[in-house]
């Protein structure tokens, strides 16, 4: 192995060993199928500690649970290292809320095909505030893909021969059969992870309307697993279609019912990207007095996501921003 | 019909898709190449997106490789696993890649400029470029030709190319037989050498020299033998671009009271 080129940063969230991440699950995920319902000021206070390595469910600006995201900021969690697999506004708004000291890297600091960027992460990284180490997108799919199966790596040929190589915690393998060169990427077990989904019932159960990224395997992958729904159905209504069923109940610990959750960012078939929010969040974090403006307002200024929601537009934004998700209106584009 | 560069760019990669072939694209200029061919000469190009979206109607020019509209009556909507385990697999022809610098070896950075511990800019790092720039067939980049981002060498080697000449990609373990195919520039459009894996000069737009792209290179560029002047947009290209694809100028910066 030692011909090989080995990654050379620190695992921000080593690998467990296989027989340890069996224990966990044998004695810390119940297979009693109980009422997780609370709300989410509850499930953070229970789960979420300082310190804590956190996965987040979906992609980019898509089914963010932002509404868990408000209620870190807003109980001032510290020191969260964060997997940025395709991480923008949920990590932005961690890092503006001064929750995160550590971020591996696949894609981060960005919003995508907005022509405008935030400095919130520009600012931490010039000030040597935030440890970063590098990934790919898939890297983060197949290192919760290990977790979910059981194993502590997985064999890739994704980031070979690159720097995003070097300044990961990746190494490279033979095949015991072909003797190809393999990139082994590490289990990848998140202390807390947060998933929004359209709807789960009160054990935990949640079905996925679109594209499930990597959630699948995060929610496997998680220790533990706070899950944030637009609705809380019956137990029937999921046993009648389980082929929509993406998180099985026995991964979750808690289950926050949230309406529009994941406001600003989008929830597919439900509503669209609040642009003109997320463009006065960018413009924010331009100046770091209005950055902390705007989380005064918008979180601190709030009591909870519903009192948020109030303040944004209410129902009558919601219903505009679904009309734009229909191809009923023309999005705006306000950057 | 009078054109953009934005929309010339746009053409030029289009013009690269053959039909009956699988294309990752991101949003923005890929997506729009991508659609331009569609509607054009290769109806049955199948356009595939990272977060899980397979071969979606066309709607919208989407804002994120994840929107709802990337899956917009698919035919299917999986996830990354998916769709990075049928490029791992071998099945997917094209993929497109930007950065902030490329070298001749078409490798990529869009990770940091200068020192990585202390960067004088920091960019938001591979997202999915190393995955399609390991795993596609044939990578096609889109870039403006400037001096400070056609380097030597980058700053930070964010997604592969040829990585540093002939075999050290199936050396380091990357698939055989695969990498990068064109660059589409703001000047022209640039292949590799077959032996030296280095960038060469195929073509240039009308109003482009030879000398402009020599000049706007800061490193040798293989030149065989005079650029071919690239075919500028047709006008049924620009029709169904501005028409059916941009419509609100997210891309050709109307939107935003450009061009």
């Amino acid at each position: 192995m030692s011909d090989l080129p080995q990654g050379e940063m620190e695992l921000f969230c080593p690998p467990l060993r296989a027989d340890e991440a069996r224990k966990w699950f044998r004695e810390k995920r119940s297979r009693k199928q109980t009422d997780k319902r609370m709300t989410v000021k509850e499930a953070v206070e229970k789960f979420v500690h300082d310190g804590d390595y956190v996965g987040i469910g979906a992609f980019g600006h898509i089914r963010v649970p932002m509404a868990i995201i408000f209620e870190v900021v807003r109980q001032k969690r510290r020191n969260l290292r964060v997997a940025g697999h395709t991480a923008c506004h949920d990590l932005d708004f961690l890092m503006a809320g001064g929750c995160v000291s550590h971020v591996d890297v696949a894609y981060s600091f960005g919003h995508e095909l907005r022509p405008v960027r935030t400095k919130v992460g520009d600012r931490l990284v010039k000030a040597g505030k935030l440890k970063t180490t590098e990934w790919s997108n898939s890297a983060f799919s197949w290192r919760y893909k290990a977790a979910a199966l059981g194993l502590s790596f997985f064999p890739t040929r994704v980031m070979l021969g690159t720097d995003t190589f070097k300044y990961s915690g990746a190494k490279t393998i033979r095949c015991p059969f072909t003797g190809d060169i393999y990139c082994a990427l590490p289990a990848l077990h998140p202390d807390i992870t947060f998933i929004h989904v359209p709807r789960a019932d009160k054990f935990g159960n949640c079905q996925i309307d679109g594209i499930t990224i990597a959630d699948k395997d995060l929610a496997r992958a998680a220790k533990r697993l706070i899950i944030s729904t637009e609705k809380i159905v019956d137990n029937e209504e999921i046993r009648a279609q389980p082929h929509l069923t993406m998180i099985p109940y026995f991964c979750v610990d808690a289950v926050v019912e949230q309406p529009y959750g994941s406001h600003p960012c989008e929830m597919p078939y439900l509503y669209w990207f609040d642009e003109e929010l997320i463009a006065e969040y960018i413009k924010a974090t331009h100046d770091e007095k209005a950055t902390q403006a705007y989380i005064d307002k918008y979180v601190y200024g709030t009591k909870d996501f519903n009192e948020y929601i109030q303040l944004v537009g209410g129902e009558e934004k919601m219903k505009y921003l679904k009309r734009i998700e229909d191809f009923q209106e023309k999005p705006p584009y306000p950057w | 019909m009078k054109f953009t560069l934005t929309e010339q760019m746009i053409c030029t990669a289009a013009n690269l898709l053959e039909d009956d072939k699988t294309c990752l694209v991101g949003s923005g200029m890929p997506l729009a190449a991508g659609s331009l061919a569609k509607k054009t000469h290769a109806p049955n190009l199948i356009m595939v997106f990272e977060a899980g979206g397979f071969d979606p109607v066309f709607t919208r020019l989407p804002l994120s490789v994840g929107e709802s509209i990337t899956f917009y009556k698919a035919t299917y909507a999986g996830g990354m696993d998916d769709i990075m385990g049928d490029a791992a697999r071998g099945m997917i022809d094209y993929g497109f890649l930007g950065g902030a610098q490329i070298d001749p070896y078409g490798n990529l950075n869009s990770t940091v400029i200068g020192d990585y511990f202390h960067p004088k800019a920091r960019f938001p790092g591979s997202g999915g470029a190393n995955d399609l720039g390991s795993l596609c067939w044939q990578t096609i980049a889109i870039m403006r030709h400037e001096k400070h981002r056609f380097v030597e060498k980058i700053d930070f080697l964010t997604t592969p190319g040829y990585l540093d000449g002939p075999g050290a990609r199936e050396r380091a373990g990357l698939p055989a037989d695969s990498g990068p195919h064109r660059v589409v520039t703001t000047l022209g459009l640039m292949g590799y050498d077959d032996e030296t894996k280095r960038m060469e000069l195929l073509g240039v737009y009308e109003s482009v020299t030879k000398d402009d792209v020599i000049n706007a290179t800061g490193f040798e560029l293989i030149i065989k033998k005079e650029p071919k002047i690239l075919p500028p947009p047709t006008d049924e290209q620009l029709r169904i671009f501005r028409e059916e694809i941009d419509v609100v100028g997210v891309i050709s910066g109307k939107s935003k009271g450009k061009d």
